[in-house]
């Protein structure tokens, strides 16, 4: 019976490695852990959040390697080797928040907080690609994540806020 | 009145927090020893459980245990309920399943992986029955019923009559009829509902949960779980996201309850989305109308007839709460005197109705505008023209309704001024025709306005019954404002935590505006149950209106209090102090007075230099009772006053159609809200984005589906579409502000409006969008084949091959 529920329900356990919000974790993994899972109940990341677990809502969105990826569709195993990111590598200090999350509170981009650490990492991506977005293709790159709270007219205007103050820094403008 | 902290674009208190990704939510939570419950859904719409056969899941190892509604049967009592006594529920399906997704049983491991792997190993078996899941066949006398108990699957059904209706349309020049059905849609939160239970000390069973309202009927969890209320304690836990999902959800606290009760473990159960989707308390309305609007040649309202059927799902747990919100402001905005309303509830085999954001008013106002706009085409009158000849004027409040209720106050020419302005309306119809004539497209302009009743009483629960056995009349919300030694304040809510609204803002906000202090230095905190005073919580759009009541009560005491010791120490009169920037001061010689820190010190550590008789401390709480209601008349000709804290909203939408898709596009949209007075304008923009965005949802997309067959159609995200950024329009939000003469402050409530009238405008400009080829908007969702099958019987009819 052992053996039969260890061969049907993946009790198998593997090495792996990964980087997590720039520090090496190792740890032995089930293999039939999702990569949220691990974050999640491993590494006491809980800003990854769970909202449907088929891929759909996005509120489990990380940065893997520096793309955005849904962790509740990935396998722990599988991020063995790679680099992931979550809203904790930005400030884990409410008195102390990153520009991207400062423009969020300004601009009430959030409600809830429930899809916000997966808005906040997709923000951080759309902007590093250093491209000046219009407010639709802004839409259309958060379009991955569903808030149901606010609309997103405010997300739309933090991001576009966040993008005008860390784009006018890399340029050596003037932080507004 | 001028306001330091009341009325400006703050940031909210919650935020911080949340933006470190430290919502507190309840999946979050880890208690020592916690096991994880996961449930067996049914597959059928509707069968008898004939076994459950739990043997190779209790030898799989880490399975604790399998637990089935034979075992709700043997030890627990039925779940709570405002419906009838003879539509009984249990968290585990006892007997019967009634609809797909109903949990049959649920098995508790040492992890969710486990317990899921031991749901796979149950084997159930079923006696099929007829499934139910047309409500007009469901009322024949030969169809199979749901509950055998209650003997028919109509499980209320009454005609009320407030004028004279027959007499209202003999004199009406036009009278427009129509049948309109509302779909299924839901709150749908990004979080689903969870808890955490645990038993406790002293033989205490604390229950963690997201949903947790009515902090004074927590009485009722105890009952169904067999155990003295003092020895039950539910902890509120942030949410995310309710929209009315969270509104006393009682199958997952008590399931929860109940596991741990039955294993002596810390059981957490939280649903995953498919059983949210199937097996939520809180499904939204499902109605099909027939509904008549009298007019007269100018566009005045003459009456309105009202035949609804409403889709209750498999049971009533909120009875039909649902149509006392639409009583509340069943004329709308507009001053017609006569009203019939015939309401027939029916069971079929589908998920419960709950809350959804508008609880059952969107429907009414949807309804109702879709008659006004009808009369409006058929007279050769504009919308906004036919809706200002019938407004309710700024000089008729308080204004009392068909049904008894009250509209306290409100400037509907105003609000509908304002949103004309911002939209530019007169700019868009031009240029609607211009890009008709030269571009072939098809644009669509629609306008609705609505109520936004608010705060409501506690009457609503039970006036539309005609033997009503617990006639409650409090609604209450409680608040506790401590200043501690050192002069820092601690406020205590007594509700269901944050759940995306922003209610340590708003305490936040109203302590700095009473004292003089920095809202960011207030802390909040919310009581569990075993120590909150009375309150009701968030829903209806009430909670800030009632706390704020409750917080300004509070503040009066302590702020009383302060002066008292500050008259003390100065050896002045109280009468010739004032509290001005967090220090009680001589108002003749301000530089002489005392900071609320010293004061708080003296209240704290000197007692002898205190008054005579006044104790230690500086704490003070207040129970803040609903603001202004009325006993309902027993016979039902008049409900009294329940809902009398009225909003009001225009919304004009302007989009675009594709006519050979059927995909609906926003060029503008402008929404114009009248909430009273506004604590944080930014936060109730947001909420009226939200909501507006949930009510395009509810229009275009969303629909928990069932087939002829009962089977569920909508199991997933993929199904069940909210929309995403693309789908959501470009806002422009304006504010009105008449203070409420019964409020403290002139609040009202503002969290729902949104959805309220969305579904209208969006419905209008789509019938404008292509009324060349007749469309009307009678069916939500609109799907995008109706809408191309309408282009092309339209096209067809004129002659296009």
């Amino acid at each position: 019976m052992t053996t039969l529920s260890a061969a049907r329900y993946g009790t198998t356990r593997r090495t792996v490695t990964v980087r997590v919000n720039g520090r090496d974790v190792t740890r032995a993994v089930s293999t039939r852990i999702t990569l949220a899972d691990f974050l999640r109940d491993e590494l006491d990341l809980v800003s990854v959040h769970l909202g449907c677990e088929h891929g759909e809502c996005g509120c489990c969105t990380v940065l893997f390697d520096g793309h955005s990826v849904r962790s509740c569709l990935m396998l722990a195993v599988q991020a063995d080797g790679h680099a992931v990111e979550t809203v904790e590598s930005l400030s884990v200090d409410p008195a102390k928040l990153h520009p991207i999350q400062e423009c969020f509170a300004e601009e009430q981009g959030l409600q809830c907080g429930f899809c916000t650490p997966a808005m906040l990492l997709r923000t951080k991506e759309i902007i590093e690609t250093g491209r000046e977005l219009t407010d639709a293709e802004v839409r259309h790159e958060i379009s991955g994540i569903l808030c149901r709270c606010t609309g997103y007219q405010n997300i739309v205007n933090a991001v576009q806020s966040a993008g005008a103050r860390l784009r006018g820094r890399a340029a050596g403008g003037r932080d507004p | 009145m001028t306001y330091t902290y009341i009325g400006k674009d703050r940031r909210r208190v919650e935020d911080p927090r949340l933006l470190v990704g430290r919502g507190g939510y309840i999946a979050d939570l880890g208690v020592p020893g916690m096991l994880h419950a996961a449930i067996l859904r049914s597959p059928l719409p509707h069968a008898w459980i004939r076994s459950i056969d739990a043997t190779e899941a209790l030898r799989l190892p880490g399975v604790v245990a399998v637990l089935t509604g034979e075992d709700c049967k043997a030890r627990m009592n039925p779940c709570m309920s405002f419906g009838p006594a003879t539509i009984t529920q249990y968290p585990l399906a006892v007997d019967k399943v009634r609809y797909v997704g109903e949990a049959v049983a649920a098995v508790v491991a040492e992890s969710r992986y486990l317990a899921e792997d031991g749901v796979d190993l149950l084997k159930a078996d079923y006696e099929e029955l007829p499934p139910v899941t047309d409500p007009m066949a469901a009322m024949e006398p030969g169809s199979a019923l749901l509950h055998e108990e209650h003997g028919s699957n109509i499980g209320y059904e009454r005609t009320f009559e407030f004028g004279d209706v027959t007499a209202a349309f003999a004199g009406a020049d036009l009278i427009v009829e129509d049948t309109l059905r509302w779909g299924r849609s839901a709150g749908m939160p990004l979080e689903t509902t969870g808890a955490v239970a645990q038993p406790g000390f002293n033989g205490v069973l604390e229950i963690y949960c997201n949903s947790l309202n009515f902090s004074y009927f927590v009485f009722l969890i105890a009952a169904t779980l067999r155990i003295p209320s003092n020895k039950l304690t539910l902890r509120p836990v942030p949410a995310g996201g309710s929209f009315g999902s969270k509104l006393a959800a009682h199958k997952v606290p008590t399931l929860a309850g109940f596991l741990a009760l039955q294993t002596g473990r810390p059981v957490s159960y939280v649903e995953d989305r498919i059983d949210h989707l199937e097996n939520s308390d809180h499904h939204g309305c499902d109605r099909i109308y027939e509904a008549r609007m009298g007019f007269r040649a100018d566009g005045t309202i003459v009456g309105l007839d009202i035949d609804v059927v409403d889709d209750y799902g498999a049971y009533m747990q909120f009875g039909v709460g649902h149509h006392g919100n639409a009583f509340s402001q069943v004329v709308g905005p507009y001053r017609f005197r006569d009203v019939r309303y015939r309401l027939r509830a029916v069971v079929t085999d589908k998920c419960q109705q709950g809350a959804y954001r508008g609880f059952g008013s969107e429907v009414h106002n949807w309804v109702l505008e879709r008659l006004v706009d009808e009369g409006a085409a058929r007279l050769g009158l504009a919308p906004e023209e036919i809706r200002r000849r019938n407004f309710i004027q700024p000089d008729q409040f308080p204004y009392k309704i068909p049904g008894g209720n009250l509209y306290d106050s409100g400037d509907y020419p105003a609000v509908l001024d304002k949103a004309l302005s911002m939209i530019d309306l007169d700019r868009w119809r031009a240029e609607q025709r211009r890009l008709r004539e030269e571009e072939g497209r098809h644009i669509g302009i629609g306008l609705a306005t609505t109520q936004e009743r608010s705060v409501f009483s506690a009457t609503e629960f039970w006036f539309l019954l005609e033997k009503p056995t617990f006639p409650l009349t409090s609604s209450p919300e409680s608040a506790t404002v401590t200043i501690d030694p050192t002069g820092q304040f601690q406020l205590l809510l007594h509700c269901q935590s944050m759940w995306g609204n922003s209610p340590e803002t708003v305490g936040a906000t109203l302590l700095a505006e009473e004292f003089g202090i920095p809202p960011e230095s207030v802390n909040v905190r919310y009581a569990d149950s075993a120590h909150a005073l009375p309150g009701t919580g968030p829903g209806g759009s009430r909670y800030t209106a009632m706390v704020a009541g409750a917080i300004r009560g509070a503040s009066r005491k302590l702020r009383q209090k302060l002066v008292h010791i500050a008259a003390h120490t100065l050896e002045v009169a109280p009468e010739d102090l004032e509290l001005v920037d967090a220090r009680v001061q001589v108002r003749a010689a301000p530089e002489t007075g005392l900071t609320i820190a010293e004061l708080a010190a003296t209240a704290y550590f000197f007692a002898l230099g205190l008054p005579e008789g006044m104790t230690s401390g500086l704490e003070e709480s207040f129970t803040y009772d609903h603001p202004y209601t009325t006993l309902p008349a027993p016979d039902g000709s008049d409900l009294g006053v329940f809902y009398p804290i009225m909003g009001h909203a225009c919304h004009i939408a302007v989009l675009e159609v594709d006519p050979d898709t059927g995909m609906v596009s926003f060029l503008d949209y402008v929404a114009v809200h009248d909430a009273g007075t506004i604590v944080n304008p930014k936060s109730l923009g947001g909420h009226v984005t939200g909501g507006a965005t949930q009510g395009i949802g509810t229009t275009l997309y969303e629909e928990l589906a069932y087939d002829a067959d009962g089977r569920f159609r909508s199991s997933t995200f993929r199904d069940y579409l909210i929309p995403t950024a693309v789908e959501a329009p470009a806002f422009r939000i304006g504010h009105v502000q008449t203070p409420s003469p019964f409020t403290e402050y002139g609040i009202k409530g503002g969290g729902e409006g949104g959805r309220m009238v969305a579904p209208a405008a969006v419905s209008a400009a789509l019938d404008d969008a292509l009324r060349e080829y007749g469309m009307r908007v009678r069916q939500l969702p609109v799907k995008p084949w109706e809408i191309v099958a309408t282009v092309q019987a339209g096209r067809t009819a004129q002659g296009w091959v």
